[in-house]
Protein backbone atom coordinates (compact mmCIF):
# COMPACT_ATOMS: atom_id res chain seq x y z
CA UNK A 1 0.00 0.00 0.00
CA UNK A 2 1.11 3.55 -0.70
CA UNK A 3 2.66 5.01 2.45
CA UNK A 4 0.94 8.40 2.22
CA UNK A 5 2.57 10.95 4.57
CA UNK A 6 -0.83 12.26 5.68
CA UNK A 7 -1.97 8.84 6.86
CA UNK A 8 1.35 8.05 8.55
CA UNK A 9 1.29 11.40 10.36
CA UNK A 10 -2.33 10.86 11.31
CA UNK A 11 -2.00 7.39 12.76
CA UNK A 12 1.27 8.02 14.59
CA UNK A 13 0.43 11.43 16.06
CA UNK A 14 -3.17 10.77 17.00
CA UNK A 15 -2.24 7.36 18.43
CA UNK A 16 0.42 8.96 20.60
CA UNK A 17 -1.90 11.81 21.62
CA UNK A 18 -4.75 9.51 22.59
CA UNK A 19 -2.29 7.25 24.41
CA UNK A 20 -1.02 10.20 26.46
CA UNK A 21 -4.55 11.43 27.18
CA UNK A 22 -5.54 7.93 28.29
CA UNK A 23 -2.63 7.85 30.77
CA UNK A 24 -3.55 11.27 32.10
CA UNK A 25 -7.24 10.40 32.31
CA UNK A 26 -6.46 7.26 34.27
CA UNK A 27 -4.55 9.41 36.72
CA UNK A 28 -1.29 7.56 36.10
CA UNK A 29 0.46 10.93 36.19
CA UNK A 30 -1.64 13.11 38.53
CA UNK A 31 -0.56 16.52 37.23
CA UNK A 32 -2.25 19.87 37.94
CA UNK A 33 -1.61 23.50 37.06
CA UNK A 34 1.12 24.30 34.57
CA UNK A 35 2.34 20.72 34.38
CA UNK A 36 -1.19 19.65 33.49
CA UNK A 37 -1.38 22.45 30.92
CA UNK A 38 1.73 21.12 29.17
CA UNK A 39 0.71 17.46 29.45
CA UNK A 40 -2.90 17.79 28.36
CA UNK A 41 -1.86 20.40 25.78
CA UNK A 42 0.55 17.90 24.23
CA UNK A 43 -2.12 15.17 24.24
CA UNK A 44 -4.77 17.33 22.63
CA UNK A 45 -2.26 18.87 20.25
CA UNK A 46 -1.02 15.51 18.96
CA UNK A 47 -4.49 14.01 18.69
CA UNK A 48 -5.97 17.00 16.87
CA UNK A 49 -2.93 17.45 14.60
CA UNK A 50 -3.25 13.81 13.63
CA UNK A 51 -6.96 14.09 12.93
CA UNK A 52 -6.37 17.21 10.81
CA UNK A 53 -3.63 15.44 8.85
CA UNK A 54 -6.08 12.66 8.08
CA UNK A 55 -8.32 15.07 6.17
CA UNK A 56 -5.49 15.93 3.77
CA UNK A 57 -5.84 12.70 1.87
CA UNK A 58 -9.57 13.19 1.26
CA UNK A 59 -10.75 14.07 -2.24
CA UNK A 60 -13.56 16.23 -0.86
CA UNK A 61 -12.69 17.22 2.71
CA UNK A 62 -15.46 19.82 2.83
CA UNK A 63 -17.94 16.97 3.24
CA UNK A 64 -16.00 15.34 6.07
CA UNK A 65 -18.93 15.71 8.48
CA UNK A 66 -20.80 13.06 6.49
CA UNK A 67 -18.32 10.55 7.87
CA UNK A 68 -20.32 10.61 11.12
CA UNK A 69 -23.37 9.00 9.55
CA UNK A 70 -22.46 5.33 9.05
CA UNK A 71 -21.29 4.24 12.50
CA UNK A 72 -23.45 1.13 12.30
CA UNK A 73 -21.25 -0.47 9.65
CA UNK A 74 -18.11 1.59 9.08
CA UNK A 75 -15.04 1.62 11.34
CA UNK A 76 -13.97 4.92 9.82
CA UNK A 77 -17.26 6.44 10.92
CA UNK A 78 -16.94 4.89 14.38
CA UNK A 79 -13.49 6.40 14.61
CA UNK A 80 -14.94 9.84 13.90
CA UNK A 81 -17.44 9.42 16.75
CA UNK A 82 -14.98 7.88 19.18
CA UNK A 83 -12.39 10.61 18.67
CA UNK A 84 -14.92 13.40 19.14
CA UNK A 85 -16.40 11.71 22.21
CA UNK A 86 -12.96 11.07 23.73
CA UNK A 87 -11.75 14.64 23.19
CA UNK A 88 -15.11 16.06 24.33
CA UNK A 89 -15.09 14.14 27.61
CA UNK A 90 -11.41 14.75 28.20
CA UNK A 91 -11.83 18.54 27.86
CA UNK A 92 -13.51 19.10 31.27
CA UNK A 93 -11.01 16.71 32.92
CA UNK A 94 -8.14 18.73 31.46
CA UNK A 95 -9.74 22.09 32.32
CA UNK A 96 -10.33 21.02 35.90
CA UNK A 97 -6.73 19.85 36.35
CA UNK A 98 -5.24 22.92 34.73
CA UNK A 99 -7.43 25.73 36.08
CA UNK A 100 -8.80 24.38 39.33
CA UNK A 101 -6.00 22.03 40.30
CA UNK A 102 -8.58 19.30 40.83
CA UNK A 103 -8.50 15.81 39.36
CA UNK A 104 -11.67 14.17 38.06
CA UNK A 105 -10.86 10.46 38.34
CA UNK A 106 -14.25 9.04 37.37
CA UNK A 107 -14.81 11.14 34.27
CA UNK A 108 -11.11 10.86 33.50
CA UNK A 109 -11.32 7.07 33.48
CA UNK A 110 -14.32 7.09 31.14
CA UNK A 111 -12.55 9.52 28.82
CA UNK A 112 -9.41 7.36 28.95
CA UNK A 113 -11.37 4.31 27.89
CA UNK A 114 -12.82 6.32 25.00
CA UNK A 115 -9.29 7.33 24.00
CA UNK A 116 -8.28 3.68 23.83
CA UNK A 117 -11.47 2.85 21.90
CA UNK A 118 -10.47 5.54 19.41
CA UNK A 119 -7.13 3.82 18.92
CA UNK A 120 -8.99 0.54 18.45
CA UNK A 121 -11.29 2.03 15.79
CA UNK A 122 -8.28 3.47 13.93
CA UNK A 123 -6.61 0.09 13.88
CA UNK A 124 -9.83 -1.67 12.83
CA UNK A 125 -9.97 0.44 9.65
CA UNK A 126 -6.91 -1.51 8.54
CA UNK A 127 -7.60 -4.78 10.32
CA UNK A 128 -10.98 -5.25 8.64
CA UNK A 129 -9.51 -5.35 5.12
CA UNK A 130 -9.37 -8.95 3.92
CA UNK A 131 -7.78 -7.56 0.78
CA UNK A 132 -4.58 -6.79 2.71
CA UNK A 133 -3.65 -10.04 4.50
CA UNK A 134 -0.79 -8.46 6.45
CA UNK A 135 -3.26 -6.15 8.22
CA UNK A 136 -6.18 -8.54 8.47
CA UNK A 137 -5.08 -10.02 11.81
CA UNK A 138 -5.35 -9.35 15.55
CA UNK A 139 -1.73 -8.18 15.62
CA UNK A 140 -2.80 -4.91 13.97
CA UNK A 141 -4.98 -3.61 16.83
CA UNK A 142 -2.44 -4.99 19.29
CA UNK A 143 0.35 -3.06 17.57
CA UNK A 144 -1.66 0.17 17.58
CA UNK A 145 -2.48 -0.33 21.27
CA UNK A 146 1.15 -1.04 22.05
CA UNK A 147 2.22 2.22 20.41
CA UNK A 148 -0.48 4.22 22.19
CA UNK A 149 0.18 2.76 25.63
CA UNK A 150 3.99 2.74 25.52
CA UNK A 151 4.19 6.12 23.78
CA UNK A 152 1.62 7.58 26.17
CA UNK A 153 3.50 6.26 29.19
CA UNK A 154 6.73 7.72 27.83
CA UNK A 155 5.22 11.17 27.34
CA UNK A 156 3.45 11.06 30.70
CA UNK A 157 6.80 10.33 32.35
CA UNK A 158 5.62 7.12 33.99
CA UNK A 159 8.13 4.99 35.84
CA UNK A 160 7.16 1.83 34.00
CA UNK A 161 7.61 3.41 30.56
CA UNK A 162 10.93 1.60 29.85
CA UNK A 163 9.26 -1.77 30.45
CA UNK A 164 6.29 -0.88 28.24
CA UNK A 165 8.68 0.34 25.54
CA UNK A 166 10.59 -2.91 25.74
CA UNK A 167 7.38 -4.86 25.29
CA UNK A 168 6.44 -2.64 22.35
CA UNK A 169 9.80 -3.33 20.69
CA UNK A 170 9.36 -7.05 21.12
CA UNK A 171 5.88 -6.90 19.72
CA UNK A 172 6.90 -4.75 16.74
CA UNK A 173 9.56 -7.30 15.82
CA UNK A 174 7.12 -10.17 16.24
CA UNK A 175 4.40 -8.60 14.13
CA UNK A 176 6.86 -7.68 11.38
CA UNK A 177 7.89 -11.33 11.20
CA UNK A 178 4.42 -12.81 11.59
CA UNK A 179 3.06 -10.68 8.76
CA UNK A 180 5.58 -11.92 6.21
CA UNK A 181 3.93 -15.25 5.45
CA UNK A 182 0.28 -14.25 5.74
CA UNK A 183 -0.36 -13.40 2.09
CA UNK A 184 0.77 -16.88 1.04
CA UNK A 185 -1.14 -18.50 3.93
CA UNK A 186 -4.40 -17.01 2.73
CA UNK A 187 -3.91 -18.72 -0.61
CA UNK A 188 -4.52 -15.75 -2.90
CA UNK A 189 -2.77 -16.32 -6.20
CA UNK A 190 -3.11 -15.15 -9.78
CA UNK A 191 -4.85 -18.47 -10.43
CA UNK A 192 -7.60 -17.81 -7.86
CA UNK A 193 -7.80 -14.17 -8.96
CA UNK A 194 -8.44 -15.08 -12.59
CA UNK A 195 -9.90 -18.57 -12.26
CA UNK A 196 -7.38 -19.63 -14.90
CA UNK A 197 -6.07 -22.56 -12.90
CA UNK A 198 -5.73 -25.00 -15.77
CA UNK A 199 -2.10 -24.09 -16.28
CA UNK A 200 0.59 -21.72 -15.11
CA UNK A 201 -0.78 -18.16 -15.32
CA UNK A 202 1.38 -15.13 -15.89
CA UNK A 203 0.51 -11.52 -16.59
CA UNK A 204 1.26 -11.08 -20.29
CA UNK A 205 0.24 -7.47 -20.83
CA UNK A 206 -1.20 -4.92 -18.39
CA UNK A 207 -4.43 -3.12 -19.37
CA UNK A 208 -2.65 0.19 -19.87
CA UNK A 209 0.83 1.35 -20.76
CA UNK A 210 1.09 3.92 -17.97
CA UNK A 211 0.22 3.73 -14.33
CA UNK A 212 -3.16 4.28 -12.68
CA UNK A 213 -4.80 5.04 -9.36
CA UNK A 214 -4.88 1.39 -8.34
CA UNK A 215 -1.20 0.86 -8.95
CA UNK A 216 -0.19 4.08 -7.23
CA UNK A 217 -2.40 3.36 -4.25
CA UNK A 218 -2.11 -0.38 -3.70
CA UNK A 219 1.05 -1.62 -5.37
CA UNK A 220 4.00 -0.07 -3.63
CA UNK A 221 7.18 -1.94 -4.41
CA UNK A 222 9.78 0.83 -4.18
CA UNK A 223 11.51 0.91 -0.86
CA UNK A 224 10.57 -2.60 0.18
CA UNK A 225 14.14 -3.59 -0.58
CA UNK A 226 15.31 -1.62 2.47
CA UNK A 227 12.62 -3.20 4.61
CA UNK A 228 14.94 -5.17 6.85
CA UNK A 229 17.15 -2.17 7.69
CA UNK A 230 14.09 -0.07 8.34
CA UNK A 231 12.62 -2.70 10.65
CA UNK A 232 15.76 -2.57 12.75
CA UNK A 233 15.72 1.24 12.74
CA UNK A 234 12.04 1.23 13.72
CA UNK A 235 12.48 -1.11 16.68
CA UNK A 236 15.72 0.49 17.87
CA UNK A 237 14.39 4.05 17.71
CA UNK A 238 10.81 3.42 18.82
CA UNK A 239 11.64 1.15 21.73
CA UNK A 240 15.30 0.47 22.58
CA UNK A 241 16.82 3.97 22.50
CA UNK A 242 14.00 5.72 24.40
CA UNK A 243 13.97 2.97 27.03
CA UNK A 244 17.74 3.25 27.45
CA UNK A 245 17.54 7.05 27.60
CA UNK A 246 14.83 6.92 30.26
CA UNK A 247 16.84 4.51 32.38
CA UNK A 248 20.25 6.18 32.07
CA UNK A 249 19.48 9.91 31.96
CA UNK A 250 18.23 11.80 35.02
CA UNK A 251 14.44 12.00 35.06
CA UNK A 252 12.98 15.29 33.85
CA UNK A 253 11.39 17.09 30.95
CA UNK A 254 14.62 17.13 28.91
CA UNK A 255 14.99 13.36 29.15
CA UNK A 256 11.36 12.83 28.24
CA UNK A 257 11.81 15.04 25.17
CA UNK A 258 14.93 13.19 24.06
CA UNK A 259 13.22 9.83 24.51
CA UNK A 260 10.09 11.10 22.75
CA UNK A 261 12.16 12.30 19.78
CA UNK A 262 13.76 8.87 19.42
CA UNK A 263 10.39 7.20 19.82
CA UNK A 264 8.74 9.35 17.14
CA UNK A 265 11.46 8.59 14.59
CA UNK A 266 11.03 4.88 15.21
CA UNK A 267 7.25 5.07 15.20
CA UNK A 268 7.28 6.91 11.85
CA UNK A 269 9.67 4.34 10.36
CA UNK A 270 7.52 1.50 11.67
CA UNK A 271 4.32 3.04 10.37
CA UNK A 272 5.92 3.71 6.99
CA UNK A 273 6.70 0.01 6.81
CA UNK A 274 3.21 -0.88 8.01
CA UNK A 275 1.94 0.62 4.75
CA UNK A 276 4.84 0.00 2.39
CA UNK A 277 5.10 -3.69 3.23
CA UNK A 278 1.36 -4.34 3.10
CA UNK A 279 0.44 -6.10 -0.11
CA UNK A 280 -3.04 -5.73 -1.58
CA UNK A 281 -4.49 -8.68 -3.47
CA UNK A 282 -5.23 -6.47 -6.49
CA UNK A 283 -1.50 -6.54 -7.20
CA UNK A 284 -1.99 -10.12 -8.38
CA UNK A 285 -3.94 -8.91 -11.40
CA UNK A 286 -0.95 -6.81 -12.37
CA UNK A 287 1.49 -9.67 -11.85
CA UNK A 288 2.86 -7.83 -8.84
CA UNK A 289 2.39 -7.76 -5.12
CA UNK B 1 -26.92 3.60 3.99
CA UNK B 2 -23.90 1.36 3.89
CA UNK B 3 -25.53 -1.63 5.52
CA UNK B 4 -26.06 -4.22 2.82
CA UNK B 5 -29.69 -4.84 1.87
CA UNK B 6 -31.06 -8.38 2.22
CA UNK B 7 -30.16 -10.41 -0.88
CA UNK B 8 -32.32 -9.29 -3.77
CA UNK B 9 -34.16 -11.76 -5.98
CA UNK B 10 -32.98 -9.85 -9.00
CA UNK B 11 -29.20 -9.83 -9.39
CA UNK B 12 -28.20 -7.88 -12.46
CA UNK B 13 -24.70 -8.48 -13.69
CA UNK B 14 -22.39 -9.42 -16.50
CA UNK B 15 -21.17 -12.74 -17.78
CA UNK B 16 -17.83 -12.42 -19.54
CA UNK B 17 -16.69 -15.06 -21.94
CA UNK B 18 -12.93 -15.50 -21.72
CA UNK B 19 -13.08 -17.86 -24.66
CA UNK B 20 -14.35 -15.30 -27.13
CA UNK B 21 -12.85 -12.05 -25.84
CA UNK B 22 -10.30 -10.95 -28.43
CA UNK B 23 -8.73 -8.24 -26.28
CA UNK B 24 -9.69 -5.35 -28.55
CA UNK B 25 -10.47 -2.96 -25.66
CA UNK B 26 -13.64 -1.77 -27.44
CA UNK B 27 -15.59 -2.21 -24.18
CA UNK B 28 -13.04 -0.06 -22.38
CA UNK B 29 -13.52 2.74 -24.88
CA UNK B 30 -17.29 2.39 -25.00
CA UNK B 31 -17.48 2.39 -21.20
CA UNK B 32 -15.36 5.50 -20.91
CA UNK B 33 -17.30 7.19 -23.70
CA UNK B 34 -20.71 6.53 -22.18
CA UNK B 35 -19.77 7.25 -18.60
CA UNK B 36 -18.07 10.50 -19.54
CA UNK B 37 -21.31 12.15 -20.42
CA UNK B 38 -24.06 10.83 -18.20
CA UNK B 39 -23.98 9.55 -14.66
CA UNK B 40 -21.88 11.60 -12.22
CA UNK B 41 -18.53 13.28 -12.65
CA UNK B 42 -16.75 12.68 -15.98
CA UNK B 43 -13.85 10.21 -16.03
CA UNK B 44 -10.86 12.53 -16.05
CA UNK B 45 -7.43 11.99 -17.56
CA UNK B 46 -4.19 13.45 -16.28
CA UNK B 47 -1.34 14.34 -18.63
CA UNK B 48 -3.31 12.68 -21.41
CA UNK B 49 -0.94 13.70 -24.18
CA UNK B 50 2.19 13.93 -22.07
CA UNK B 51 4.91 11.54 -21.07
CA UNK B 52 3.05 9.92 -18.19
CA UNK B 53 -0.64 9.63 -19.06
CA UNK B 54 -3.09 8.26 -16.51
CA UNK B 55 -6.83 8.32 -16.16
CA UNK B 56 -9.98 6.93 -14.63
CA UNK B 57 -11.55 3.83 -16.18
CA UNK B 58 -14.41 1.65 -14.96
CA UNK B 59 -13.40 -1.32 -17.03
CA UNK B 60 -9.95 -2.53 -17.97
CA UNK B 61 -8.71 -5.48 -20.01
CA UNK B 62 -5.75 -7.50 -18.75
CA UNK B 63 -4.02 -10.18 -20.81
CA UNK B 64 -2.71 -13.38 -19.28
CA UNK B 65 -0.68 -16.24 -20.63
CA UNK B 66 -1.73 -19.69 -19.44
CA UNK B 67 0.78 -22.48 -19.98
CA UNK B 68 -0.77 -25.93 -19.57
CA UNK B 69 1.17 -29.04 -18.52
CA UNK B 70 1.42 -30.09 -22.12
CA UNK B 71 0.76 -28.17 -25.28
CA UNK B 72 1.15 -24.60 -26.35
CA UNK B 73 0.52 -21.59 -24.05
CA UNK B 74 -2.79 -19.83 -24.45
CA UNK B 75 -3.37 -16.08 -24.38
CA UNK B 76 -6.46 -15.08 -22.40
CA UNK B 77 -7.82 -11.53 -22.52
CA UNK B 78 -9.47 -10.63 -19.29
CA UNK B 79 -11.88 -7.68 -18.99
CA UNK B 80 -12.49 -6.58 -15.42
CA UNK B 81 -15.09 -4.21 -14.03
CA UNK B 82 -17.15 -4.16 -10.82
CA UNK B 83 -18.62 -7.60 -10.11
CA UNK B 84 -21.55 -6.13 -8.09
CA UNK B 85 -20.76 -8.45 -5.19
CA UNK B 86 -23.58 -9.67 -2.98
CA UNK B 87 -21.37 -9.38 0.07
CA UNK B 88 -19.76 -6.14 -1.08
CA UNK B 89 -16.98 -5.11 1.34
CA UNK B 90 -16.66 -1.77 -0.45
CA UNK B 91 -20.13 -0.79 0.73
CA UNK B 92 -19.87 -1.58 4.42
CA UNK B 93 -16.55 0.23 4.93
CA UNK B 94 -17.86 3.53 3.56
CA UNK B 95 -18.15 6.11 6.36
CA UNK B 96 -20.50 8.47 4.55
CA UNK B 97 -23.17 6.24 3.07
CA UNK B 98 -22.04 7.26 -0.42
CA UNK B 99 -21.46 3.64 -1.40
CA UNK B 100 -24.57 1.53 -1.51
CA UNK B 101 -26.05 -1.61 -2.99
CA UNK B 102 -29.51 -1.28 -4.49
CA UNK B 103 -32.10 -3.46 -2.83
CA UNK B 104 -34.13 -3.86 -6.02
CA UNK B 105 -31.52 -5.21 -8.45
CA UNK B 106 -28.23 -5.51 -6.56
CA UNK B 107 -26.35 -2.83 -8.49
CA UNK B 108 -23.54 -1.28 -6.42
CA UNK B 109 -23.34 2.49 -6.85
CA UNK B 110 -21.67 5.58 -5.42
CA UNK B 111 -23.64 8.70 -4.54
CA UNK B 112 -20.96 11.15 -5.57
CA UNK B 113 -22.45 14.13 -3.77
CA UNK B 114 -21.92 12.32 -0.45
CA UNK B 115 -18.48 10.84 -1.19
CA UNK B 116 -15.57 12.45 0.68
CA UNK B 117 -12.99 10.65 -1.44
CA UNK B 118 -11.35 8.79 1.43
CA UNK B 119 -10.55 5.85 -0.86
CA UNK B 120 -11.31 3.20 1.74
CA UNK B 121 -13.80 1.41 -0.52
CA UNK B 122 -11.14 1.02 -3.21
CA UNK B 123 -8.90 -0.57 -0.58
CA UNK B 124 -11.70 -2.95 0.39
CA UNK B 125 -12.35 -4.17 -3.16
CA UNK B 126 -10.19 -7.19 -4.04
CA UNK B 127 -10.69 -6.73 -7.78
CA UNK B 128 -9.47 -3.20 -8.36
CA UNK B 129 -12.90 -2.17 -9.56
CA UNK B 130 -12.95 1.29 -7.97
CA UNK B 131 -10.84 4.27 -8.93
CA UNK B 132 -10.77 7.66 -7.25
CA UNK B 133 -11.13 10.31 -9.92
CA UNK B 134 -8.17 12.63 -9.57
CA UNK B 135 -10.02 15.71 -10.85
CA UNK B 136 -13.35 15.32 -9.04
CA UNK B 137 -11.95 13.65 -5.90
CA UNK B 138 -14.85 11.19 -5.80
CA UNK B 139 -14.95 7.43 -6.19
CA UNK B 140 -15.87 6.08 -9.64
CA UNK B 141 -16.95 2.57 -10.44
CA UNK B 142 -18.97 0.60 -12.96
CA UNK B 143 -22.65 1.53 -12.67
CA UNK B 144 -23.75 -1.44 -14.75
CA UNK B 145 -24.87 1.43 -16.99
CA UNK B 146 -27.86 2.00 -14.76
CA UNK B 147 -28.64 5.05 -16.93
CA UNK B 148 -29.00 2.86 -20.03
CA UNK B 149 -30.60 -0.37 -18.91
CA UNK B 150 -33.79 1.28 -17.61
CA UNK B 151 -33.69 4.21 -20.04
CA UNK B 152 -36.92 4.34 -22.03
CA UNK B 153 -35.55 7.13 -24.21
CA UNK B 154 -33.19 4.65 -25.82
CA UNK B 155 -34.29 2.13 -28.44
CA UNK B 156 -34.81 -1.25 -26.80
CA UNK B 157 -31.71 -2.76 -28.38
CA UNK B 158 -29.58 -0.15 -26.63
CA UNK B 159 -30.96 -0.82 -23.15
CA UNK B 160 -27.92 -2.87 -22.21
CA UNK B 161 -24.58 -1.69 -20.81
CA UNK B 162 -22.40 0.20 -23.28
CA UNK B 163 -19.65 -2.40 -23.06
CA UNK B 164 -22.07 -5.23 -23.86
CA UNK B 165 -23.62 -3.30 -26.75
CA UNK B 166 -20.20 -2.58 -28.20
CA UNK B 167 -18.32 -5.85 -27.86
CA UNK B 168 -17.65 -7.03 -31.43
CA UNK B 169 -16.97 -10.59 -30.31
CA UNK B 170 -20.14 -10.99 -28.24
CA UNK B 171 -18.00 -11.81 -25.24
CA UNK B 172 -20.05 -9.78 -22.74
CA UNK B 173 -23.54 -10.79 -21.68
CA UNK B 174 -25.89 -8.82 -19.46
CA UNK B 175 -28.83 -10.19 -17.51
CA UNK B 176 -30.39 -11.31 -14.26
CA UNK B 177 -28.17 -13.86 -12.55
CA UNK B 178 -30.74 -14.25 -9.79
CA UNK B 179 -33.14 -15.92 -12.21
CA UNK B 180 -31.98 -19.48 -12.94
CA UNK B 181 -33.91 -19.48 -16.24
CA UNK B 182 -32.37 -16.32 -17.65
CA UNK B 183 -30.10 -16.61 -20.68
CA UNK B 184 -27.06 -15.55 -18.63
CA UNK B 185 -27.76 -18.09 -15.88
CA UNK B 186 -28.15 -20.81 -18.50
CA UNK B 187 -24.85 -19.79 -20.03
CA UNK B 188 -23.14 -19.93 -16.64
CA UNK B 189 -24.59 -23.37 -15.93
CA UNK B 190 -23.62 -24.70 -19.35
CA UNK B 191 -20.08 -23.36 -19.45
CA UNK B 192 -19.11 -23.63 -15.78
CA UNK B 193 -19.07 -19.88 -15.11
CA UNK B 194 -16.72 -19.02 -12.26
CA UNK B 195 -16.32 -16.46 -9.47
CA UNK B 196 -13.11 -14.49 -9.12
CA UNK B 197 -11.15 -14.92 -5.88
CA UNK B 198 -13.95 -16.81 -4.12
CA UNK B 199 -11.77 -17.10 -1.01
CA UNK B 200 -12.36 -13.40 -0.34
CA UNK B 201 -15.97 -14.17 0.45
CA UNK B 202 -17.37 -11.29 -1.61
CA UNK B 203 -19.80 -13.51 -3.54
CA UNK B 204 -19.59 -11.65 -6.86
CA UNK B 205 -22.64 -11.60 -9.11
CA UNK B 206 -20.61 -11.35 -12.33
CA UNK B 207 -19.33 -14.63 -13.70
CA UNK B 208 -16.47 -15.52 -16.03
CA UNK B 209 -16.76 -18.30 -18.58
CA UNK B 210 -13.46 -20.19 -18.75
CA UNK B 211 -11.68 -20.55 -22.07
CA UNK B 212 -12.65 -23.81 -23.79
CA UNK B 213 -9.89 -26.41 -24.00
CA UNK B 214 -8.05 -26.13 -27.29
CA UNK B 215 -8.64 -28.80 -29.94
CA UNK B 216 -5.75 -31.18 -30.40
CA UNK B 217 -4.51 -32.39 -33.77
CA UNK B 218 -4.67 -36.23 -33.92
CA UNK B 219 -1.34 -37.94 -34.61
CA UNK B 220 -2.47 -38.90 -38.15
CA UNK B 221 -1.29 -37.91 -41.55
CA UNK B 222 -4.34 -37.43 -43.78
CA UNK B 223 -2.28 -37.92 -46.96
CA UNK B 224 -0.74 -41.24 -45.87
CA UNK B 225 -3.24 -43.51 -47.75
CA UNK B 226 -2.46 -41.67 -50.97
CA UNK B 227 1.21 -42.58 -50.65
CA UNK B 228 0.51 -46.31 -50.43
CA UNK B 229 0.03 -46.72 -54.19
CA UNK B 230 -1.26 -50.13 -55.33
CA UNK B 231 -0.50 -50.61 -58.99
CA UNK B 232 -3.31 -52.25 -61.00
CA UNK B 233 -3.78 -53.40 -64.62
CA UNK B 234 -0.70 -53.48 -66.88
CA UNK B 235 1.39 -51.65 -64.28
CA UNK B 236 0.31 -54.27 -61.71
CA UNK B 237 1.34 -57.18 -63.98
CA UNK B 238 4.68 -55.46 -64.61
CA UNK B 239 5.09 -54.90 -60.87
CA UNK B 240 4.47 -58.55 -60.06
CA UNK B 241 6.73 -59.72 -62.95
CA UNK B 242 9.60 -57.50 -61.91
CA UNK B 243 9.20 -58.70 -58.30
CA UNK B 244 9.76 -62.27 -59.45
CA UNK B 245 12.88 -61.70 -61.52
S1 LIG C 1 -16.22 -5.77 -7.41
FE1 LIG C 1 -15.29 -4.44 -5.89
S2 LIG C 1 -16.38 -2.50 -6.13
FE2 LIG C 1 -17.63 -4.05 -7.12
S3 LIG C 1 -19.06 -4.72 -5.53
FE3 LIG C 1 -17.34 -6.15 -5.50
S4 LIG C 1 -15.99 -5.29 -3.92
FE4 LIG C 1 -17.41 -3.67 -4.51
S1 LIG D 1 -14.24 7.13 -1.17
FE1 LIG D 1 -16.37 7.84 -1.07
S2 LIG D 1 -17.60 6.03 -1.54
FE2 LIG D 1 -15.53 5.30 -1.02
S3 LIG D 1 -15.59 4.85 1.18
FE3 LIG D 1 -14.85 6.96 0.99
S4 LIG D 1 -16.72 8.21 1.12
FE4 LIG D 1 -17.40 6.11 0.69
S1 LIG E 1 -21.62 -1.91 -17.46
FE1 LIG E 1 -21.34 0.23 -18.15
S2 LIG E 1 -20.11 1.14 -16.51
FE2 LIG E 1 -19.93 -1.09 -16.26
S3 LIG E 1 -18.09 -1.69 -17.42
FE3 LIG E 1 -19.82 -1.88 -18.83
S4 LIG E 1 -19.92 0.10 -19.88
FE4 LIG E 1 -18.65 0.39 -18.06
Amino acid sequence: MHPAPSVILFTVLSGLGFGLLAMLGLGAAPVTGWAAFVAYGAGFGLAVAGLLASTFHLGNPQRALRAFTQWRTSWLSREAWASVAALGLMAPVAASAVFMGRLMPALGAVAAVLCLITVLTTSMIYTQLRTVPRWNHWTTPALFFGHAVAGGALLAGLGNAPILLGLLGLFMALSFRAGDARFAERGHTLATATGLGHGKVRSFAPPHTGTNYLMREMIHVVGRKHALKLRVIAVVFAAVLPAVALVLLPAGLATTLVAAAFHLIGAFAGRWLFFAEAEHVVGLYYGKR
Amino acid sequence: MTALPPPSAKKLGLVIDLDTCVGCHACVTACKGWNDQGYGAPLSDQDAWGANPSGTFLNRVHSYEVTPETGAPQLVHFPKSCLHCENAPCVTVCPTGASYKRAEDGIVLVNESACIGCGLCAWACPYGARELDQAAGVMKKCTLCVDRIYNENLPEVDRVPACVRTCPAGARHFGDLGDPDSAVSQLVAERGGMELMPEQGTRPVNRYLPPRPKDRLEETAPLAPLLDIQATGFAGWLDRLLDRI
